[in-house]
């Protein structure tokens, strides 16, 4: 077992892309290579799974690791492993890809073997992003997570997908280079990418005051902009509107949050926590006017995309209110979205291969003729609006009550008006769509209800939403293992008492950014 | 006293030449209508022998030859291989690109080879005149290889432009040659090193430095020096694009590591600045002059001059770390580059009918092979990791940042941000869907010959290994960087100095 669990994360790293490999050298005939995509995914899948079985709760810090020089000067380690942060990120990551494969399984006409070949590349760099505890490795990772997705979107996005590739890639590259310059620099004070000594150094106060705030700004605003942050959301809809329907869900989001918590937080919790006003009020005006421009959109891609934006900036609030709760809130909510967002991304794919279109306003009345998929749709609306006993519930209150208790009242009442929001544009787009009387779009094209293949994603994710909504408790603690840890303890969470935080009144919601 | 023969000092430059004549023998005394594709093979074999002659020579001890004026040294191997390689390449390109009726098929390829011998002797040589006859043979043979679509209008056009702001450029060169030894009495590179900062003369020896220094950068096209590049690239064929954008520039950044780093380290308070000016201005205007390009190659070629701003940052850096860095950023930069321009003659075609970038669209629904690599590639210019081109850049930046230059390094930084706009449009438009269905059919899709896939998996190799396991090869360039700082301990060899003779 001791073995196993040494190379359990090379082997999670490592597969996808001989799956890749395999998949380029075989014959694009038929299914094949959707086959050997879909088998390499789900034994990628199950071996994810070994980790929560494996993972011990008691004990603090990183665990299957493995730490071995891979590049002498400048000296870079092959350091992997997972702690309560990342450990259910990776499942997630994991349990996407099938359902990613799947839900191309048909769209996909034409070169087949370049689009799971890429897709499952996407795969290792995701998988990379999770597991690195080396800087150097870890942004390796984060920028080779560009390529695929961009070519991606080029070759098979709908019909505006070259422009937003470009979009998407430059977006999110060019800040990647002020955070290689910050990594470099402290790689040249300390001579070592590894996390955990950083942190370690860092928390002891061993660099220079100045420039160590600018390097946590050039980490934060690279993330900011991946994840993205209210004023830095330019690529996002275009992205979910162009992409193809299996990377949309599984790049949405979770990369730039955990990389926050991971990097921005877990290492400059000082600089982190200086900078938190400002991310609290940005996270707030980005789930309001997320969720304003979400009810306003005509075109359903572009409403998730906006949705997608007032949810992810809630984890931000979560990430930034420097609770315990609300950090373990954040990680449990980016999971939960992960799932959620991956069946509304599915379902909505299913309406746009149907009727090749994402006009809202042609839609209507599809639930008598596709009563399946109404069905599901409806769950997932539920789900995504936070109705309890579904999963977003438990992050949104773990979020909203410590934002409440432990932040700022004003912003926790501001955040909650957008879960009223989301309410509204959710429920909007469901009676558009599914209710009503019948459109001409509907009643012109024969109505296909969900087939076995889509049915087979779909309820399962549609009882996952059931059961991390009902027993938060199996995912809960193993999540807070990854706060136990000293380092996490003292520096982020408890060093300051929250209270500390600017308190924020509801009169004069911009008093805490100055 | 000296072990080992002078001979087997230039043995791979022998090597060469042989192969070179024998090419141009054999080629005159073959009937017409033989095909000459058997030469290029000849020149290929030659040319792998001369490569492994030249990692041979790390068996000797590092020393000079022939009265010291050639070099065999861990630096001078670095480059030999990394010359011989790139040739390699361009001629497994060459035997499947040129078409089989071409003129001059023997002379193309005895002149690729010649190219390569004055390259070799170029990163090898230790005394100016001998930098100079090598600097000549390999650009003379680079002019005519530019020229060699002659019923083109774009390819005389080429040889002329490159020939005479070539000659004009290596003028500059000897005139700063014969300052320096106006100044110091020497054209041996140790002794000037060790004569430079006590010579009477100095203005001679900074005006001397100066005109080198404008030799050289025209050769490895920065800019200011570099106007001459893309109207090259575009008109000189396809392969040979490969070889010119690659080798002669790898040879002639040896020569400047050695100039300023070895000859004149004295001075380094005047050529580090020049240098940063240079790199700035060669990556910012490179990039900002590719992002308006429509054809692939001027495309390519502002990028080749961006990619020179990347490498002279590396000179910021101090001593080794800057030397190795150069030496691996030239290493990974001819490694994709050369691989980019096989799969741009592949589906140019050897005439060019398809030069733009538009007529890159949907390559990769043409052909799935050719339109990975090119995008590969691509992906390796932009820097990404797990490719030689992130390690390239990252030692070069972390080199000027060690040498306290970190603002060069952010405007480097700033400028790969800038430049994977136009990678990513050439990547985009090969990913992209083609406009029309019959225009997929109207398009034969290229074909890969045995040669050519022989050169690509070279080129692909190259490139990741460079960028995953890069570790070998950066030990090589940093033996080679400290074999540049300190120079052997024999260097008057005996019977011959020319710093005994007498001052004119």
């Amino acid at each position: 077992m001791n073995a196993i669990n040494q190379s359990i994360l090379t082997l999670i790293l490592l597969l996808p892309l001989a799956g890749a490999v395999l998949v380029a050298l075989v014959p694009d005939r038929g299914k094949l290579p959707n086959w050997i995509a879909l088998i390499t995914a789900l034994v990628t899948f199950g071996l994810t799974l070994h980790l929560p079985a494996q993972f011990i709760l008691g004990q603090g810090g990183f665990q299957f690791v493995v730490n071995r020089a891979w590049i002498e000067s400048p000296a870079i380690f092959y350091h992997v492993g997972v702690d309560g942060l990342s450990l259910w990120l990776v499942v997630l990551t994991g349990l996407l890809a099938p359902i990613g494969v799947i839900a191309s399984w048909n769209a996909i006409q034409s070169r087949r073997k370049i689009f799971f070949s890429l897709f499952l590349i996407q795969q290792t760099a995701m998988f990379g992003v999770f597991i690195s505890l080396d800087l150097m490795l870890y942004y390796g990772f984060w920028e080779l997570s560009l390529v695929p997705m961009a070519i991606l979107i080029a070759m098979y996005g709908r019909k505006d997908g070259p422009r937003a590739a470009l979009k998407f890639f430059l977006f999110t590259f060019i800040p990647s280079a002020p955070l290689l310059v910050a990594i470099l620099w402290l790689y040249a004070q300390t001579g070592s990418f590894d996390f955990v000594t950083l942190q370690i150094l860092i928390a002891h106060g061993s660099f220079p005051a100045g420039p160590l705030c600018w390097a946590a700004l050039a980490f934060l605003f690279a993330f900011a902009v991946k994840v993205p942050v209210f004023p830095l959301h330019g690529w996002l809809s275009d992205t979910f509107s162009q992409a193809p329907v299996a990377l949309a869900m599984v790049v949405a989001g979770k990369l730039g949050l955990y990389s926050m918590l991971r990097f921005h937080v877990g290492l400059f919790p000082v600089q982190a926590r200086a900078a938190a006003p400002f991310l609290i009020a940005l996270a707030v005006i980005g789930i309001l006017y997320g969720a304003c421009l979400a009810l306003v959109q005509r075109d359903f891609w572009r409403l998730l995309a906006f949705a997608a934006l007032s949810h992810l900036s809630l984890i931000v609030l979560g990430i930034y209110g420097f609770t315990f709760t609300g950090t373990a809130g954040a990680v449990y909510q980016i999971l939960s979205h992960g799932v959620v967002d991956g069946a509304l991304f599915v379902l909505l794919g299913v309406l746009y291969d149907r009727y090749a279109t994402s006009q809202i306003a042609v839609y209507g009345g599809l639930a008598s003729k596709l009563p399946q998929a109404a069905t599901l749709f409806v769950i997932t609306s539920l789900a995504m609006i936070g109705l309890p006993m579904l999963n977003n519930f438990v992050g949104e209150f773990l979020i909203l009550s410590s934002t409440f208790t432990g932040v700022s009242r004003g912003w926790a009442i501001a955040a909650s008006l957008g879960v009223i929001l989301g309410a509204a544009y959710m429920l909007w787009l469901v009676q558009r769509l599914f209710y009503g009387p019948e459109s001409e779009l509907t009643k012109s094209r024969p109505a296909v209800d969900l087939d076995d293949r889509e049915l087979a994603v779909l309820w399962p994710l549609a009882v996952l939403m059931l059961v991390m909504g009902l027993a938060p408790s199996f995912w809960l603690p193993s999540i807070e293992q990854g706060m136990h840890t000293p380092q996490w303890k003292e520096s982020v969470v408890l060093a300051q008492p929250v209270s500390a935080l600017p308190s924020l009144s509801i009169s004069s919601p911009r008093e805490g950014q100055r | 006293m000296n072990p080992v023969p002078d001979i087997l000092r230039i043995l791979p430059e022998v090597i060469l030449t042989l192969t070179g004549v024998a090419v141009m023998l054999i080629d005159a005394s073959l009937p017409p209508g033989f095909p000459r594709r058997y030469l290029g093979m000849a020149a290929a074999v030659g040319t792998t022998l001369a490569l492994w002659a030249s990692v041979g020579q790390l068996y000797f001890p590092q020393g000079t030859g022939f009265f010291g004026t050639v070099e065999t040294s861990a630096f001078t191997i670095f480059f030999h291989v990394l010359i011989c390689g790139i040739v390699l390449v361009a001629l497994l390109l060459s035997l499947d690109t040129l078409p089989e009726d071409s003129h001059h098929q023997g002379e193309f390829y005895a002149l690729i080879v010649f190219g390569a011998v004055g390259m070799c002797l170029l990163t090898g040589a230790v005394e100016l005149l001998v930098v100079f006859i090598a600097l000549e043979i390999s650009s003379i043979s680079t002019y005519i290889l530019a020229g060699y679509r002659k019923n083109t209008g774009s390819g005389p056009e080429a040889a002329i432009k490159y020939f005479l702001l070539g000659s004009f450029a290596t003028a500059f060169l000897l005139y700063g040659v014969a300052l320096i030894f106006g100044a110091t009495g020497t054209t041996q590179i140790y002794e000037i090193a060790h004569l430079a900062p006590t010579a009477q003369n100095h203005s001679f020896v900074l005006a001397g430095l100066a005109l080198m220094l404008v030799g050289i950068l025209f050769k490895v096209s920065a800019a200011p020096f570099h106007v001459w590049t893309p109207d090259v690239y575009e008109g000189a064929p396809s392969p040979v694009v490969a070889l010119l954008s690659t080798a002669p520039k790898a040879a002639a950044f040896a020569l400047l590591l050695r100039v300023v780093y070895e000859m004149f380290p004295s001075l380094h308070s005047l050529w580090s600045p020049l240098l940063w000016i240079v790199a700035v201005l060669s990556m910012t205007v490179g990039n900002l002059a590719a992002l308006r390009q429509q054809n692939v190659k001027r495309m390519l070629a502002y990028s080749s001059i961006a990619h020179a701003g990347y490498l002279l940052a590396a000179f910021a850096g101090l001593g080794t770390s800057g030397i190795a860095a150069a030496s691996f950023y030239a290493a990974a930069y001819a490694a994709m580059n050369v691989g980019i321009f096989a799969v741009i003659t592949l589906v140019s075609g050897y005439d060019e009918k398809l030069p733009l970038i538009d007529d890159f669209r949907g390559l990769i629904y043409r052909s799935p092979l050719l339109g990975s690599l090119l995008i590969f590639f691509l992906v390796s210019l932009v820097g990404i990791p797990f490719t030689g081109g992130f390690f390239g850049k990252f030692y070069s930046f972390s080199a000027a940042v060690g040498g306290g230059a970190v603002w060069l390094a952010i405007i480097g930084l700033l400028n790969s941000g800038l430049a994977a706009a136009y990678y990513l449009r050439l990547a985009l438009a090969a990913a992209q869907r083609p406009e029309k269905k019959n225009a997929e059919a109207a398009i034969p899709a290229p074909q890969v010959g045995i040669a050519v896939g022989a050169a690509l998996l070279l080129a692909v190799a190259a490139t990741l290994v460079l960028g995953i396991v890069p570790n070998e090869v950066l030990r090589a360039a940093e033996a080679g960087a400290h074999t540049l700082q300190e120079p052997p301990a024999q260097v008057n060899a005996p019977g011959f100095s020319v710093a005994q003779e007498p001052k004119p």
